[in-house]
């Protein structure tokens, strides 16, 4: 199963964080139209994987619309959008869905499902992690990177685009580093503050 | 400080309700101060330490206007941290934050506080030793340290903030990373490791030389309240600042005034 199921640190809502990655996704723009249709059966983060960089970013944007929608503070309709808005450094969510989110063009595609377990507002049984998969795997027509990793998201990155959204461009502190690997530490630092920051 | 951190089965104090979430181990209480609790636990991950810094609500206060206050506090540290973090001046990093819960992730730093690195060093050498620079003690890894702080603290005025609150315990030595060790010989001492300034509670965005004169004079006085053995070697502090950007000469300037009256600027006029 090339779905990743995990928990978080601290977390509300006994939230299981589901995440599967895909190649040479065919129907992005038939899953880009059921977002916008409001589709109840596409409430699922459809991320473009070019702007993200690792899977602790995924897990800081899930962990803050987690936290969002346990203490009602959500600005999105539901947690899985508020996934998408988290990964964004500014407040505008029209700007965060198209940069962040899937668009018509994209191939590589990274699926973000949140289930509580343990919550008020989600009583009963939930979906547990084979049922999430088959749904996704039905949705979304593509080959799954199996198994999900922290090195398949990196592989995917472009670094242009994440340093023009994250505004890494001409920062001095990344200016002052030479060795290139630190140097991407510290981007990735502050890209994962950035969208910490957003809204303060 | 010597408090040994309260295990969380038997919280002193109640818990923020964030970290009443499960984690992988309990959240340990790692210093209370006036306005706000430190807890080491976890991020997203088992093996990523963070610090929560927690702010209380105020029972005292009216709770409209304890939320306020404490949002308004919270995000400016965050704000401070920011701008630190992108001009490279060191500071932890930011994980997350909840401004209306009342309290902030921030990146665990690892090693002791610069108090507790410098008093191992003294502690280490006989008293009549330090008292001079030119004792046949060799005291270049603390000339190097006072040095590190100096242009630490440049950075960290360059970029246009001021602390407001700097001690020794306010900076922290990050340990080196292997082959990173700058003094010659190789042998490590206690005074390794880069320095990082933690705590902008009381921090505030200011290009004055005043603000600064004063910031360094904070420093000063609590330099030699906590480490008076190792007083004479603050003029190394000053030095290394003096050398780090262009009005940093024009701010040693005006510490000798603030000197002359104390922290407490002349309200007359």
């Amino acid at each position: 199963m090339a779905l990743k199921s995990t928990t978080l640190e601290n977390c509300p809502w006994g939230a299981l964080v589901h995440l599967a990655l895909f190649h040479d996704v065919t129907n992005a723009a038939f899953l880009h139209s059921q977002l916008l249709a409001r589709n109840p059966e596409y409430e699922y983060a459809f991320i473009d994987a070019s702007a993200i960089f690792s899977e602790l970013q995924l897990l800081s944007a899930a962990y803050r619309a987690i936290n969002a929608a346990a203490t009602s503070a959500l600005q999105t309709p539901n947690v899985h959008s508020e996934v998408i808005l988290s990964l964004s450094p500014n407040n505008n969510i029209a700007d965060a869905y198209r940069r962040w989110g899937i668009s018509p063009k994209t191939t590589s595609l990274i699926v973000i499902k949140i289930i509580f377990h343990d919550s008020p507002s989600f009583p009963g049984p939930q979906p547990s992690a084979p049922e999430v998969w088959s749904t996704i795997s039905r949705l979304v027509s593509g080959t799954p990177v199996d198994p999900f990793s922290d090195a398949a998201v990196r592989r995917e990155t472009d670094w242009a685009t994440v340093r023009k959204y994250y505004k890494l461009n001409g920062v001095p502190a990344l200016q002052a580093i030479a060795d290139d690997a630190a140097r991407q530490q510290k981007m990735e630092q502050l890209a994962i503050m950035g969208m910490a920051l957003r809204g303060l | 400080m010597a408090a040994t951190p309260a295990a969380a089965s038997e919280p002193q104090f109640p818990l923020p309700s964030i970290l009443n979430n499960p984690a992988s181990a309990p959240p340990l209480l790692i210093a209370q101060g006036a306005e706000g609790r430190l807890y080491k636990t976890t991020y997203l991950v088992p093996d990523l330490a963070c610090a929560v810094k927690y702010r209380p609500p105020k029972p005292y206060r009216h709770p409209v206007l304890d939320v306020r206050l404490t949002k308004a506090r919270l995000s400016s540290e965050a704000k401070v941290l920011d701008r630190c973090a992108r001009d490279g001046v060191p500071v932890p990093a930011l994980y997350a934050i909840d401004a209306a819960g009342g309290w902030m992730a921030l990146e665990w730093i690892d090693g002791p506080p610069v108090r507790q690195g410098i008093n191992d060093w003294l502690g280490a050498r006989p008293e009549t030793d330090t008292t001079h620079a030119d004792e046949q003690v060799d005291q270049t890894p603390l000339v190097d340290l006072m040095r590190r702080i100096g242009t630490v603290m440049g950075a960290l005025h360059r970029t246009g903030v001021v602390h407001g609150d700097l001690t020794t315990s306010n900076m922290m030595l990050r340990p080196w990373k292997d082959g990173q060790g700058q003094n010659e010989g190789g042998e490590g001492t206690v005074l390794d490791g880069d320095v990082v300034l933690i705590d902008f509670g009381l921090a505030t965005q200011s290009q004055s030389d005043e603000d600064r004169a004063v910031d360094l004079y904070v420093l000063e006085r609590a330099f030699a309240s906590t480490h008076p053995r190792a007083e004479a070697y603050f003029e190394y502090v000053l030095k290394a600042y003096g050398k780090t950007f262009k009005k940093a000469p024009s701010v040693l300037v005006k510490l000798a005034d603030v000197r002359m009256r104390g922290r407490k600027r002349s309200m007359l006029g």
